[in-house]
């Protein structure tokens, strides 16, 4: 067995320092050891984004990166888009418009149009199919979800 | 995933004396997205990973330095495709830059790591192919530059040795006017690797340069010297025969669970037609 290497990264805005093993994911490290399963696990090859993450104000597939990696980096995860306890406009969207089936593919779909529209606030239709093409919806609700998309993107709220 | 080690060298030096250290136990790791994938379903099981990502000289960085544009190995997909530099001098290859994997894939995917892998589908070959691309390549002794048609040898190999690493890829900043275009062929966008992949270039005094992946065990590159592809009044028969000439060193294979010889060969066809019909309008256009 391999030893843990000591990493410290700020994870939805909070501090945390734990050990991890080099061969373990992001993805595992988050679910497993720092209890925020929202990041879902499920191709495990980057292509279904259900694991996506944001790192340092980038997406990534974090089943695709190792915990190691992101050590002294910021982390955004589906958990840390809600203020005070209150669902983010992007959220909102999602729920109005009937976005979330199963619910499974949701978070990772948050977290890139939550990015897309943190770099674009105002998407073509097309900027979003672009911006959500790694993430696979196996309920196919992608109508409602780019509906979601742009109407947060619409309300000046955001 | 099976453990492993895992070394996160700060210099250039550091990481060369590791890969000396550990020969083929160890693996260097860039994005990971070629890497963790072949980690996890254990067709490489090294015990050392060692990741560049910290090494000082490999930071992300875009370059203009004498007469070349130079890309160092931790650069990412994101940043080559929105890249000024990249754009205006190398539009095809921030076009196949654009169009690998998806936004979470293009955010961690290296260019160094793309040629590493040396995936016969490469997207970004044709274009380095190209443009004349260079790998700078570090090891013990010291750097070499490998001209980029020298470095790949097939599948999964190259002409890389095994105490080396690629520390960056060089575009010679062009001499003379060229368009250019990157197209391909996939089944599905952001979730599959091309069944063809084409660069055509053409300069102003007539030279035509064609490159094309993912039809054979590495990468292709063919120059027309003839100035028949550049030529707007040659005829439709003329061209396609140098076309055609051309695509005899495709060599698809019949097992392929991604398309079929026949149509992988037509597509090329098509895409090479396509891909110099936007060379040329972009070589008018200025
Ligand atoms: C879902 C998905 C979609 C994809 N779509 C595409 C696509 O459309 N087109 C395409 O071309 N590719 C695609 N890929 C493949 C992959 O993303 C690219 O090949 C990528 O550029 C690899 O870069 P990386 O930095 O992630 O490499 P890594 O995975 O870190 O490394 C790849 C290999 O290169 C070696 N290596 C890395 N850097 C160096 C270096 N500096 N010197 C020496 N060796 C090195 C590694 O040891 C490893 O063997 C896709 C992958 C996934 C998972
Ligand atoms: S589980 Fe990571 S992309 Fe599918
Ligand atoms: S809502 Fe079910 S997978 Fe997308």
């Amino acid at each position: 067995m391999s030893d843990t290497i000591p990493i410290q990264l700020t994870v939805n805005g909070r501090q945390r320092s734990l050990r991890v093993a080099p061969h373990h994911t992001l993805l595992d490290v988050l679910r497993d050891d720092l209890d925020l399963t929202g990041a879902k696990e499920c191709c495990l090859v980057g292509e279904c984004g259900a694991c996506t993450v944001i790192v340092d104000g980038r997406t990534v597939d974090s089943c695709l990166v190792l915990a190691v990696e992101v050590d002294g980096a910021s982390v955004t995860t589906v958990e840390g888009l809600a203020r005070d306890g209150s669902l983010s406009p992007l959220q909102q969207a999602f729920l109005d418009r009937g976005a979330a089936q199963c619910g499974y593919c949701i978070p990772g779909q948050l977290m890139s149009a939550h990015a897309l529209l943190e770099t674009n606030p105002h998407p073509s239709l097309d900027d979003v199919q672009e911006g959500l093409a790694g993430n696979l919806c196996r309920c196919a609700g992608y109508q409602q979800i780019v509906d979601a998309v742009l109407a947060a993107a619409d309300g000046a709220d955001r | 995933m099976h453990p492993f080690a895992y070394e996160r060298p700060g210099s250039l030096a550091e990481a060369i004396a590791l890969l000396g250290r550990h020969g083929a136990e160890a693996r260097l790791l860039a994005g990971g997205t070629d890497l963790i994938i072949r980690l996890r379903d254990g067709s490489l099981r090294p015990s050392v990973v060692i990741d560049l990502k910290r090494v000082e000289e490999l930071r992300p960085a875009i370059r203009e330095e004498d007469g070349r544009l130079s890309i160092s190995a931790t650069s990412v997909m994101t940043d080559i495709a929105a890249d000024p530099r990249v754009r205006r001098h190398f539009v095809a290859l921030a076009e196949a830059a654009a169009v690998i994997g998806s936004v979470q894939i293009r955010n961690r995917a290296t260019l160094a790591g793309n040629i590493c892998n040396a995936s016969p589908a490469a997207d970004t070959a044709p274009s380095l192919l190209v443009y004349g691309a260079v790998v700078v390549a570090a090891g013990p002794a010291g750097t070499r530059r490998i001209p980029i048609d020298e470095f790949f040898v097939r599948s999964g190999a190259t002409t890389l040795q095994r105490d080396e690493l690629v520390a960056a890829v060089e575009l010679p900043l062009p001499a003379r006017r060229i368009g250019a275009a990157h197209v391909r062929r996939t089944r599905r966008r952001g979730h599959d690797l091309a069944s063809v992949t084409l660069t055509c270039g053409v300069d102003d005094a007539g030279v035509t340069r064609l490159a094309y992946g993912s039809v054979g065990p590495r990468p292709v590159l063919e120059v027309d010297e003839s100035g028949t592809l550049a030529d707007p009044g040659s005829t439709g028969e003329a061209r396609a025969g140098v076309l055609e000439r051309m695509f005899l060193g495709a060599s698809p294979s019949p097992r392929s669970m991604r398309a079929s010889p026949e149509y992988r060969v037509a597509m090329l066809r098509a895409l090479g037609e396509r891909a110099l019909r936007m060379a040329l309008d972009r070589l008018g256009g200025g």
